[in-house]
């Protein structure tokens, strides 16, 4: 009877130590279920910043979903403001919702960006099958049709996903952007199916969500949106080189509790940087289609700053907030 | 021949001495991970994630052991589901209707070991679909558009009336709270909050694992504290165990066809394991008809869901791997975990990759048979957990639901919410209203709700689009008829049973 009890007990004492955090070891929070974007940074970066010797203890990762990274965020913010030991993940669509004031009053100043280290870039995809050559051939079409053409992409209505394809076709002079049809789904891949599927026209989405399809030839990417053509995808065509100048990467980085000190603050940094320079990083990045993009301390807060205000002042022009 | 070499590759990596250990070690924690309320397979699968990081794996070792977890997790949900009329996790939600019965009946040892053997039928068939057909299969994906899901879900939700045997509008009225849950939430559609009261801990919406530990576990202190500890339905006796041969044998078919039912729904990335236990359970129940006994503790009760539940989790892993899209929550963990050791699933991890994937395969097919040593000769070791009295029981089972839950995103709010969820919980049970209705609802209407909302978008409004592909038509005519037929065939089947009887 009492072995039994010691036996529960012991089970039950073993379970909840693997859910709750060792003492001292770091904390990497992921603002979503395991399985996405969130979760691949904070696993990745956390592995390597171990692997590395960044860090003296395996970095423990921490779901926190809720509220598309709103839950997360207040979290920190009102509850481990001065926790040193803390690292978000964060990425372009942290500030996009930012921007959007989509949690809940809460401010981009109310943490510290702290870095990124690589960068997702934007795609327009299309199924091989398509009649869409070019990206051009897609906004002509829209212009034509302007509710006939519908795209899929992995988040929300008004997310980043949905962005993209409306900023192009401002930028192309489409007036109406918002007659465009877009569907969210449960991330890129799913997106992918759709349009392959033929249920929708184009995929919006990141490259690391289509690298897999791209290679089996399922699909065809019409405009990858960077500055340049991205190193190992040199046969897709920017968006710029196209005549329609939009840039929008998706950024992985982390960001820290704001009251924590300027040394715990610039140690993140450190070892930031540390994981950014190591190969294995390099390797997790060609795997999974990321493009190098290193930000880190100070930079980086400018540059969530302004990328901040540039999504706000889009999101108000297309009507995504008033 | 290249199916024999490429198993070959497999097994040369599954059998060397180390991955055949971490597969039984992984089996073994998966079944109690299975067997806890509150502790799903997914929490499970990603509280051992780090485990993998700190042991140095490689990609196959950590793959191995991560996905022996995730089988013996589906495995070791029945148990606490029988024993217990607690699910272990959401899957097994369906085998309490008839495993509990059969257990308070004294075949609780019977129920045991035939739902093990279901179990084990259930995912070495569908390990062996996904070995065979798991290219061919992922093309199925491209065919299922937002019109052809929400027929699908319409379907399940059309069989649902008919699940609690004693009083179908009890049913009909626990489904629409279920499906009334299910709506709070950030609409996908527009952005916009709902039924959330400006919370932002609901703008997800109200996570299913919360609301079944809160209605089953939560509820059933509850009425353990209003009887003072006497009458508790809890701590079913296991006497000896025996296998029931003739109960295994009278389910063969039963466990085929649900097996068949289970690994489609599972295949297919919007429904996964529970609509595969849930459809499985009701496709039998239909065939045995009121002469079944379905709900009533009957072993085909018992064999079909748990068949049909371990045939989906295989089947989830076909899209997973083929398409990198996550048929259910745990696939998606399991996907993390690849992307971490930087194996990008997809439409080229099969020629790619060939050593993970077979080596998955492999190692796959060898858990299936240590889970099925564990589940059935050494089944009494994983009951003893659970078979201490009640007083002792019952605070273990709350603190482990406190433990897991909290463990899902880490804020008390859904502590609170769980129980609330008890609090209903309670209440339902003493108006007689099944919970089982309600835990579907919240599990299966938000995919539903979505489903249809995007099938008017692409539709701009018109409700035609839902009737416009070959799958969809045969989804609804199978749905009507699964809700209609049995007002009907009631009245004709009942006569007959009479004078047979």
């Amino acid at each position: 009877m009492t072995k039994r009890l010691f036996k529960a007990l012991a089970t039950s004492a073993v379970l909840g130590l693997g859910a709750t955090t060792a003492a001292t070891a770091a904390e990497c929070i992921a603002p979503a279920n395991p399985g996405g974007g969130w979760d691949f940074t904070c696993r990745q970066i956390g592995k390597i910043m171990y692997d590395i010797g960044a860090v003296d203890k395996p970095v423990q990762v921490t779901n926190m979903a809720g509220a598309g990274g709103g839950l997360a965020f207040t979290h920190v913010v009102s509850e481990r403001g001065d926790d040193a030991d803390l690292i978000i993940a964060a990425s372009s669509a942290t500030s996009t919702r930012l921007a959007q004031n989509a949690y809940a009053g809460m401010t981009a100043d109310q943490v510290r960006f702290v870095g990124a280290i690589g960068a997702d870039p934007g795609v327009i995809v299309v199924a091989a099958d398509s009649p869409y050559q070019s990206l051009n051939d897609l906004v002509e079409d829209v212009k034509a049709n302007p509710g006939e053409v519908a795209f899929a992409g992995g988040s929300a209505v008004g997310g980043f996903d949905h962005l993209k394809p409306l900023m192009i076709l401002q930028r192309a002079g489409v007036t109406d952007v918002t007659a465009v049809k877009y569907i969210g789904v449960d991330g890129g891949a799913d997106a992918i199916t759709q349009t392959v599927g033929g249920f929708t026209q184009a995929m919006t989405g990141d490259m690391s969500e289509i690298v897999g399809f791209l290679k089996s030839g399922d699909v065809r990417a019409i405009a990858v949106l960077t500055e340049e053509r991205v190193p190992g995808f040199e046969d897709i065509p920017t968006a710029k080189e196209q005549g329609i100048d939009v840039v929008a990467v998706n950024w992985r980085g982390l960001y820290v509790p704001k009251d924590i000190s300027d040394d715990d603050f610039n140690m993140w940094a450190e070892r930031l940087q540390k994981v950014a320079d190591s190969d294995e990083w390099k390797e997790a990045m060609a795997a999974n289609g990321l493009a190098p993009f290193t930000k880190v301390g100070a930079d980086f807060q400018t540059y969530v700053d302004s990328v901040v205000a540039e999504i706000r002042a889009l999101s108000k022009e297309i009507g995504v907030i008033q | 021949m290249e199916l024999l070499s490429n198993l070959a590759i497999g097994f040369d990596i599954a059998l060397s001495p180390y991955t055949l250990m971490l597969a039984v070690i992984g089996c073994f924690i998966g079944t109690i991970i299975g067997a806890l309320p509150g502790l799903g397979p997914s929490n499970g699968v990603a509280i051992l994630i780090p485990l993998t990081f700190t042991m140095g794996l490689d990609a196959t070792s950590a793959l191995v052991l991560m996905t022996s977890v995730y089988y013996g997790a589906m495995y070791g949900g029945r148990i606490s589901s029988i024993l217990l009329n607690i699910p272990g996790d959401e899957p097994a939600l369906m085998t309490t209707l008839d495993g509990y019965p059969m257990a308070k009946a004294g075949r609780a040892g019977d129920a045991l070991v035939l739902s093990g053997v279901a179990s084990f039928v259930g995912a070495f068939l569908a390990t062996i679909g996904l070995m065979l057909l798991a290219p061919l299969l992922a093309r199925v994906a491209f065919l299922f558009g937002p019109a052809e899901y929400f027929a699908l879900y319409l379907l399940a939700f059309a069989t649902l009336g008919g699940m609690a045997s004693n009083n179908q509008a009890k049913a009909a009225i626990a489904s629409c709270i279920g499906l009334g849950i299910s709506m709070i939430g950030v609409d996908n559609n527009s952005g916009l909050p709902r039924l959330t009261g400006g919370n932002m801990h609901l703008f997800d919406g109200i996570d299913f694992l919360v609301a079944i530990v809160g209605l089953f576990a939560i509820a059933e202190v509850f009425f353990f504290i209003e009887s003072h500890g006497k009458n508790t339905s809890i701590g079913v006796k296991l006497e000896k165990v025996t296998i029931p041969v003739k109960d295994i044998i009278g389910s063969g078919w039963t466990m085929l066809r649900s097996s068949i039912v289970g690994f489609i729904a599972g295949v297919l990335p919007g429904a996964g394991a529970s609509l595969g236990s849930f459809l499985a359970y009701m496709s039998e129940k239909s065939i045995a008809g009121e002469k079944g006994g379905f709900g009533t503790g009957v072993p085909k009760g018992v064999a079909a869901p748990e068949a049909g539940n371990n045939a989906a989790a295989g089947g989830a892993l076909v899209p997973m791997l083929t398409l990198g899209v996550p048929g259910s929550g745990t696939t998606a963990v399991l996907l993390a975990l690849l992307m971490t050791l930087n194996i990008t699933p997809g439409p080229m991890l099969f020629t790619e990759r060939p050593e993970v994937v077979w080596g998955l395969i492999a190692s796959l097919l060898i858990a299936n048979f240590v889970l099925l040593l564990m589940n059935v000769p050494m089944v009494k070791i994983f009951v003893k957990i659970l078979s201490v009295p009640p007083w002792v029981l019952l605070p273990g089972v709350t603190m482990i639901s406190f433990v897991g839950i909290y463990s899902l995103s880490g804020s008390y709010f859904d502590l609170l919410l769980m129980v609330a969820f008890g609090v209903l919980g309670y209440v339902l049970r003493k108006l007689d209203v099944p919970t089982v209705p309600v835990i579907l609802g919240i599990l299966l209407g938000g995919h539903m709700e979505d489903a249809l909302r995007r099938a008017m978008v692409l539709s701009s409004g018109d409700w035609t689009f839902l009737f416009s592909s070959g799958i969809s038509i045969t989804l609804w005519i199978i749905a009507v008829a699964g809700f209609v037929a049995p007002m009907f065939l009631r009245n004709v089947l009942k006569k007959p049973q009479r004078i047979t009887d």
